[in-house]
């Protein structure tokens, strides 16, 4: 019960955060725009291909801008001298890693949402029909982008190089998300939609391998 | 000092004999021809690298539960001789796969996975020369190494589920049961062969690393004088 009420607390105080000063959200949808939009005038798509190549590029996009959205999560913590705060308030520091973690699925939930109306319309793709199915993707996709984004996060935080190190950490480990959402997202975006089983196994097997070693680690990734 | 060069030396003459035998005792495969001869070393050094990501893994989380820098030290070591007979495994694959697939990569279950675990390791290297204090490197790195290994799996599942319309590799087709008893043996003796060289050199670099600590260690008590 500690750990739930401690969390919630800190859920709240991120998001707190997040709408006061409105930093990541507004700038990671630009950045997502950005690229789909410079992907769509690049390859310049015809219907088909779009149906081919826009799940990859647009999760590759998350990707991307995921590994920039997630900088922040520790680094403010460090920058404003909070983080030995911060341990000190919970009782078990995975509250931490849980609050921090849902407020960026959240946000990157979100951003995500945002962008597909654009990506429809960019890539010539219906996405109405099967819009509750795509929103269980993109959430599976995005917990699984956000723990090991999370975790990553309190490791750059300390090293040299940091802004480039958190992608480098995350997008090689990230592959088995890429695969499985975007395969996912294909299937749902053909003319016979169906709901993958395959794909969605391996994003709940990724998110609940790394939720668990979270669980377990989460609390050395917050020594100094 | 003398057993690393008494190990060396037969070392050598084992190596030097395996390569006699994958050249002039095994014979030639009907079908690939002379190319075939790289699997001596293609397959080991694949195995062996295996050896070193789970040496790399069990050091990593020692490190993380007793705090004793040899864990560390092993770590590492374990990374980077892994990372390179895992760069072996990419050279040798594609100049075997030329000739006998007509392409250089394809991006396959079996070569994926190999691909990501050089980045995934690649990246543990980097990191660990972007942490500057010791106890700050030892620990975020050996979190980060329990991290990568746990993808492994995923990384080969994922992929194994849509990315198999490609022939499958003859990777380890040979080695069934039909393989010659000369090309058995001569296997045998070069994974022997390379296992011996696994742990020559991850001694040696583990050797390398424990100096290396005692050495920053020594600096930086010179500098508190």
């Amino acid at each position: 019960m500690t750990l739930l009420s401690n969390a919630s607390a800190l859920l709240g105080k991120e998001l707190r955060t997040e709408f006061r000063s409105r930093e990541l959200l507004p700038t990671t949808v630009v950045f997502i725009f950005i690229v789909i939009a410079l992907f769509s005038i690049t390859f310049h798509p015809t219907t088909s291909e779009s149906q081919r190549l826009g799940p990859g590029l647009l999760w590759v996009a998350f990707l991307f801008a995921a590994s920039l959205m997630l900088q922040p999560c520790f680094l403010r913590e460090q920058n404003n001298d909070t983080l030995s705060a911060l341990r000190l308030s919970v009782k078990d520091p995975f509250a931490i890693f849980f609050a921090k973690l849902a407020a960026n699925t959240f946000f990157l939930l979100l951003t995500e949402l945002l962008m597909l109306p654009f990506f429809a319309g960019f890539f010539n793709v219906h996405i109405l029909s099967v819009f509750p199915q795509l929103v269980l993707v993109f959430f599976l996709g995005s917990l699984g982008i956000a723990i090991p984004g999370t975790a990553f996060s309190a490791i750059s935080a300390q090293a040299r190089m940091r802004e480039l190190m958190l992608p480098l950490l995350l997008l090689p480990l990230l592959t088995p998300v890429l695969i499985a959402s975007t395969e996912a997202t294909a299937a749902l975006l053909e003319a016979n939609p169906a709901l993958p089983l395959g794909g969605l196994g391996i994003l709940i097997a990724f998110d609940i391998v790394f939720l668990t070693a979270l669980w377990l680690f989460g609390e050395y990734l917050l020594e100094e | 000092m003398l057993k690393t060069i008494l190990g060396a030396a037969i070392l050598f003459v084992l190596i030097a004999l395996t390569a006699y035998l994958a050249f002039h005792y095994a014979p030639v495969e009907k079908s690939m021809g002379i190319i075939q001869k790289i699997f001596y070393l293609h397959l080991p050094s694949a195995l062996s690298s295996f050896v070193a990501f789970g040496i790399c893994f069990y050091a990593n989380l020692m490190y993380v539960f007793k705090r004793q820098p040899k864990w560390d030290w092993l770590g590492a070591s374990a990374a980077e001789v892994g990372l390179a007979f895992i760069s072996v495994v990419l050279v040798t694959g594609p100049i075997w796969a030329h000739p006998v697939w007509g392409i250089w990569w394809t991006w396959d279950a079996r070569l994926t996975l190999t691909f990501v675990l050089w980045l995934l390791y690649i990246s543990y290297l980097l990191l660990r020369s972007m942490l500057e204090e010791p106890d700050k490197r030892a620990l975020f790195s050996a979190l980060f190494g329990i991290f990568a290994f746990l993808d492994v799996p995923l990384v080969y599942f994922s992929i194994r589920w849509w990315r198999t319309q490609h022939p499958q590799p003859v990777i380890l087709g040979g080695p069934g049961s039909g393989l010659d008893p000369r090309m058995r043996l001569s296997y045998l003796l070069v994974w022997a062969a390379f296992t011996g060289l696994l742990i020559l050199l991850l001694n040696a670099r583990y050797k390398l690393e424990a100096m290396r600590a005692s050495v920053e260690e020594l600096r930086r008590e010179a500098e508190v004088q």
